[in-house]
């Protein structure tokens, strides 16, 4: 223990009976939240596992040459263009390795608070509980969109050192400028991070009911695999379009032109039902939780 | 043990502490505050605590008493199953995000994340407070951090902490900033006796400048030295509240014989009409139970009792803590 303690000096303890509460700016505890999971050496690890996906696909891709129609979609156009790799890259982590990655953050989210107890040192700072899911969900989400852009990022790169960069024509048929081709990544990277916001919100959900981090998050990414199997029994199609992943691949309609905007309404629509309905219910548990950690 | 001989013949439990100051002017109240849990054990049964504004006030009681859950009450961690309470003259826990910033609080140890360092731990929670602005952030953590000797080891990351640096920062993060109320639960563990009573030296400070403290502890002599009042839990009941000197004269006075006959004494002392006397191979000892002790030495010396020693004295306050709280190792339920 350091015991170069210092405690005579005298510093005032007691407030100042005219100090009047002023209300700062609400962002600084959401800027701490960032730095909380961005500078957390898990969370780069995991944004570095899959930043390696679209240089395994693109070095795979370079030294074997595909047939058409083989492999995840798209992979016939990384030979054309290099940008293909971006999307090729989130078709083959949209359904395992993203959720994963979201089901770990969210999961972790109210639980791993819980479980150290600094989910009471935040309550009695004191920080609301409505806040505390807001600023947790709020760094879920850019989580969940520093993962897709990192492998967005990555893909553009070794796309453009290893395949030809230029126009690229669409999945329409339509050719469009290698800029412009950016700016349907950079759509894409946003259209499956509000993907991935609706199996954050049941992540948070499930991260309320517990104290155990480990356990939310292996039940959010067994949900989102629970959901994908459920979307591939033909027997209840009934279902599908309802199914939290059902639009997740959705985003090859942002590769027309012009884009297919109804499909991915739909979509969006999907993720902000559970957003609506999971969110509500964290906040119902957090709520009237008892703190007892 | 030391024992303290009193003259006076007023025994037996004190009467009620005056009730002064208006009672608007607590800094905690309670009214018949009940915790139970789920599986209906009941936690804390009906407390009603009153902290006099500017007391420094010990809440005493064994491991698993219902300290921790009625501080967690107090804050609006836990909900209470009946009863109310405010901080500050404010019902909680509605009145939360007013009256918790002019209260510090360490609950059951402190918490922090253990890969960030001891000042960005407070950062955070500084960044959470909305009352005050966010440029003084540096300089609040910074004294806060110097008031509980932690300036050193302010970069190292909470995990290579150490016990009582851990405690050390959970003190730092109650005064971040000047506070009324400070609720510290059991601020003493794990630190050696030196950290002990440099936190006592923090707790008067705290109090010398007006705050009310709010302080539990298992250990009544660790607290004991600088508390102006005390509340005692058993079994989630509030067995004892009241001034210190009130807890003292609770204690009832007691003889103690020294003899070669402890037999004949024990003879004597309960035809007076003490209490039970417990006999020793050197002596003697009872409760006085309202008998005069000149009778005693009369009677004694009356009967041959050889007495080389007669001592009034009244039992320390651990004894009576004991005696209100139960002996023994068990933990309460």
């Amino acid at each position: 223990m350091s015991t170069s303690s210092t405690l005579e000096r005298p510093v005032p303890m007691v407030a100042a009976a005219d100090s009047a509460p002023r209300r700062s700016f609400a962002l600084r505890l959401f800027r701490s939240e960032l730095a909380l999971v961005l500078k957390r050496r898990r969370n780069i690890a995991l944004v570095a596992v899959l930043c390696c996906f679209p240089v395994l696909i693109g070095i795979a891709v370079h030294h074997s040459p595909t047939t058409p129609g083989d492999g995840p979609p798209f992979l016939s156009q990384v030979t054309d263009n290099g940008l293909f790799l971006v999307f090729t890259s989130l078709t083959v982590l949209l359904p395992f390795f993203l959720p994963l990655a979201v089901a770990i953050a969210s999961g972790e989210s109210i639980a791993g608070e819980a479980g150290i107890g600094t989910l009471r040192s935040l309550l009695v700072v004191p920080v609301s509980r409505t806040r505390v899911l807001l600023v947790k969900y709020a760094g879920t989400l850019v989580f969940a969109f520093m993962c897709t852009l990192a492998v967005a990022v990555v893909g553009v790169i070794v796309g453009l050192i290893l395949f030809p960069h230029g126009d690229a024509t669409l999945l329409s048929g339509t050719t469009i400028s290698y800029g412009q081709t950016l700016g349907r990544a950079v759509l894409v990277a946003i259209y499956v991070t509000v993907m991935l916001a609706g199996l954050a919100a049941i992540g948070m959900f499930v991260s309320t009911l517990t104290e155990v981090p480990i356990g939310a998050m292996a039940a959010t990414a067994l949900l989102a695999i629970i959901s994908q199997i459920a979307d591939n029994i033909p027997q209840i199609s009934g279902i599908h379009p309802y199914l939290l992943t059902h639009p997740w691949l959705s985003f090859g309609d942002l590769l027309r032109s012009p884009i297919g905007w109804h499909t991915l309404q739909t979509g969006i629509l999907t993720e902000l039902a559970y957003i609506a309905v999971f969110m509500p219910l964290a906040w119902a548990r957090l709520q009237t939780k008892d703190i007892s950690s | 043990m030391t024992a303290s001989t009193e003259a006076t013949g007023s025994v037996g439990v004190a009467e009620a502490p005056p009730s002064g100051p208006p009672r608007a002017a607590a800094a905690i109240r309670t009214t018949g505050l009940t915790k139970r849990f789920p599986g209906g054990q009941v936690a804390v049964n009906a407390i009603d605590l009153e902290v006099p504004r500017g007391a420094v006030y010990g809440f005493l009681g064994p491991n698993g008493s219902g300290k921790t859950t009625t501080i967690r009450m107090l804050l609006g961690l836990v909900g209470s199953t009946a009863g109310e309470h405010e901080l500050l003259g404010d019902p909680m826990p509605g009145s939360a995000g007013t009256v918790l910033p002019r209260v510090g609080a360490l609950v059951e140890g402190p918490a922090f994340h253990p890969y960030l360092s001891g000042r960005d731990n407070l950062m955070r929670l500084d960044s959470g407070d909305r009352t005050v602005p966010a440029r003084g952030a540096g300089e609040r953590v910074g004294t806060a951090l110097e008031r509980v000797g932690l300036t050193a080891a302010a970069g190292k990351r909470y995990r290579k902490y150490s016990l009582g640096m851990r405690q050390r920062l959970g003190l730092a993060a109650a005064l971040l900033r000047p506070r009324e109320l400070l609720v510290l639960d059991e601020p003493t563990n794990g630190l050696d006796p030196q950290g002990t009573r440099e936190v006592r030296t923090l707790l008067r400070e705290a109090a010398g400048e007006g705050a009310t403290v709010f302080v539990s502890s298992h250990l009544l002599s660790e607290i004991e030295q600088v508390c102006t009042d005390v509340g005692v839990m058993s079994h989630g009941r509030l067995v004892f509240q009241g001034s210190l000197p009130d807890l003292r004269r609770a204690a009832g006075l007691r003889v103690r014989v020294e003899t070669s006959q402890p037999a004949l004494a024990a003879e004597v002392l309960a035809r007076l009409g003490t209490g039970a006397p417990g006999t020793r191979p050197d002596g003697v000892v009872a409760e006085l139970d309202g008998v005069a002790s000149d009778r005693v030495t009369a009677e004694l010396v009356a009967a041959g009792v050889d007495v080389h020693q007669l001592v009034v004295e009244r039992p320390d306050l651990e004894e009576l803590f004991v005696a209100l709280t139960g002996e023994g190792f068990d933990v309460d339920e």
